[in-house]
């Protein structure tokens, strides 16, 4: 309870006492090319894999005559688009910039270089962690649509290149009944899970107290927490919007 | 100047500051000793804001810090420079970068005023031409040079210094005592620095505050710390044969 309630101090400190728009402005810009940017390669390999193996997994489960092989098409799209891109690339990305904001800021506390911040009369929490909330949640959204987009191709590449299903079938599948609700569904939780992870990982690593040692654990513990608020936030995500 | 009246701070059960007050004055090289674990550093914390200390007063040209307005306190902070142990400079900015920092963020200079005022600190502290360097490049001695700077560089009124020469070799300490002596006077700054190391003390000692278990038990200068009469201070001055037989020679 002292952590949950130590976490909502520390996000109300992000509006505490700000520095200038332009700092912000600036500072953003720079944690977006380094939190999106640097992410693509990931999420292209991720996405491209995780459409082509859904669509294998898919063939290898409709087993009946009666099912058109179209709708083959039509699960990947649905599943990559809801759940897949958004939470897949969620874990993933809380692997890459979780642990690299928790022991970036973890560094920077047990160097002092967050006290001299606070010594200079900075708001530290805001000068640093803020720039990294806004760049993940502007960044993540994008990522997300980008993923989405990559795992449909992949599916179809799987279909292009095996005899699982044959492209023509595919492609009339994606084609059938879409519901663009998802999409908007995919983004809200692409936003939640931005904040939840660059919010839950740069707290980890703005409390590290100790050395090397402690810096490490608080990056394993910013990923291992950030999961878990994805995964719960879906949950609870899926049942409020999709009820 | 400096005014701590009756600072006291605990952790959990243990005090580790009790009722300290000391006067810290401008254009001098104000001194903090005492063991390791004595309290120094956490007094230096509650007097830079990193700290809050439970009781007493900090006042810094006669305004409050503790109980001040938030736009008092902003104004004060801004007024400090800290060196910090290990130099604490921004791994991921240059040389320049580092000291130009404070000048980016709390003021409205141009940018030719900022580089003619950070071109002057590193001249001042002898590093004329590492501009481009990154911290990881330049050695421990360079790092609390550019730490100095970086200080300095918003002409602060108030310097603190947390053990300035550890990790350095004993003619490097030197160099960086006399800078920060030199810097006070010239700036007529009100300097404060936490330390252990004997050779300080009898170096730049101007004013000097000894901390034992948690108390203040001595204050006087370089002159007459080595005839305080005060057995804990004794122990931790003459604790090497080189001070015991500047004793005896004295």
């Amino acid at each position: 309870m002292r952590r949950i309630g130590q976490y909502i101090l520390f996000l109300s400190a992000l509006f505490r006492k700000p520095e200038s728009f332009r700092t912000y402005v600036r500072l953003t810009l720079d944690e977006c090319v380094y939190i999106g940017w640097n992410s693509l390669l990931l999420v292209t390999i991720t996405s491209i894999f995780i459409g082509a193996v859904t669509t294998l997994q898919t063939a290898y489960n409709i087993v009946s005559p009666l099912i058109p092989k179209s709708v083959i098409g039509l699960i990947v799209r649905e599943t990559t688009i809801a759940e897949l891109a958004p939470t897949i690339t969620a874990i993933v990305f809380a692997g890459k910039i979780g642990s690299s904001i928790a022991g970036n800021l973890g560094t920077m506390r047990i160097t002092e270089q967050i006290d001299a911040l606070e010594v200079m009369g900075i708001n530290s929490v805001s000068y640093l962690v803020l720039p990294k909330i806004l760049a993940s949640v502007i960044t993540y959204p994008i990522l997300v649509i980008f993923a989405a987009f990559l795992g449909i191709t992949g599916g179809y590449l799987a279909a292009e290149f095996t005899t699982v299903v044959s492209p023509a079938d595919f492609v009339q599948g994606l084609k059938t009944t879409f519901n663009p609700f998802i999409v908007s569904f995919a983004l809200i939780k692409s936003v939640v899970f931005a904040f939840a992870i660059s919010s839950i990982s740069s707290y980890m690593g703005y409390y590290t107290k100790g050395g090397a040692l402690e810096v490490g654990q608080a990056s394993t513990k910013a990923v291992t927490i950030s999961c878990i608020a994805i995964l719960l936030s879906d949950f609870i995500l899926a049942k409020l919007l999709l009820n | 100047m400096i005014e701590i009246s009756n600072i006291s701070k605990s952790f959990d059960d243990r005090t580790v500051i009790k009722d300290i007050s000391a006067k810290f004055e401008p254009g001098k090289t104000n001194l903090i000793i005492g063991a390791s674990g004595s309290g120094k550093s956490v007094l230096l914390k509650n007097m830079v804001g990193l700290l809050k200390p439970e009781s007493g007063t900090i006042l810094y040209g006669g305004r409050d810090f503790i109980n001040g307005n938030r736009d008092t306190v902003t104004d004060i902070r801004r007024e400090i420079g800290m060196l910090f142990q290990g130099g604490a400079l921004f791994d991921s900015k240059n040389v320049e970068e580092n000291i130009k920092f404070p000048l980016d963020i709390l003021t409205k200079m141009s940018e030719e005023e900022k580089m003619d005022r950070v071109n002057f600190c590193l001249k001042r502290v002898q590093l004329e031409n590492t501009n481009k360097k990154m911290p990881s490049e330049i050695s421990g001695g360079m790092q609390k040079r550019v730490g100095i700077a970086r200080a300095i560089v918003n002409n602060s009124k108030y310097l603190f210094c947390d053990e300035p020469n550890s990790g350095l070799d004993p003619q490097t300490s030197i160099q960086i005592d006399r800078l920060l002596q030199e810097i006070t006077d010239e700036f007529q700054i009100t300097t404060i620095i936490v330390t252990h190391d004997m050779n300080s003390v009898m170096e730049i000692g101007e004013y000097i505050l000894y901390i034992c278990n948690s108390l203040k038990l001595w204050e006087g200068n370089n002159q007459d710390i080595i005839h305080s009469g005060v057995q804990e201070l004794d122990d931790f001055v003459f604790a090497n044969n080189m001070m015991r037989k500047f004793r005896e020679m004295s």
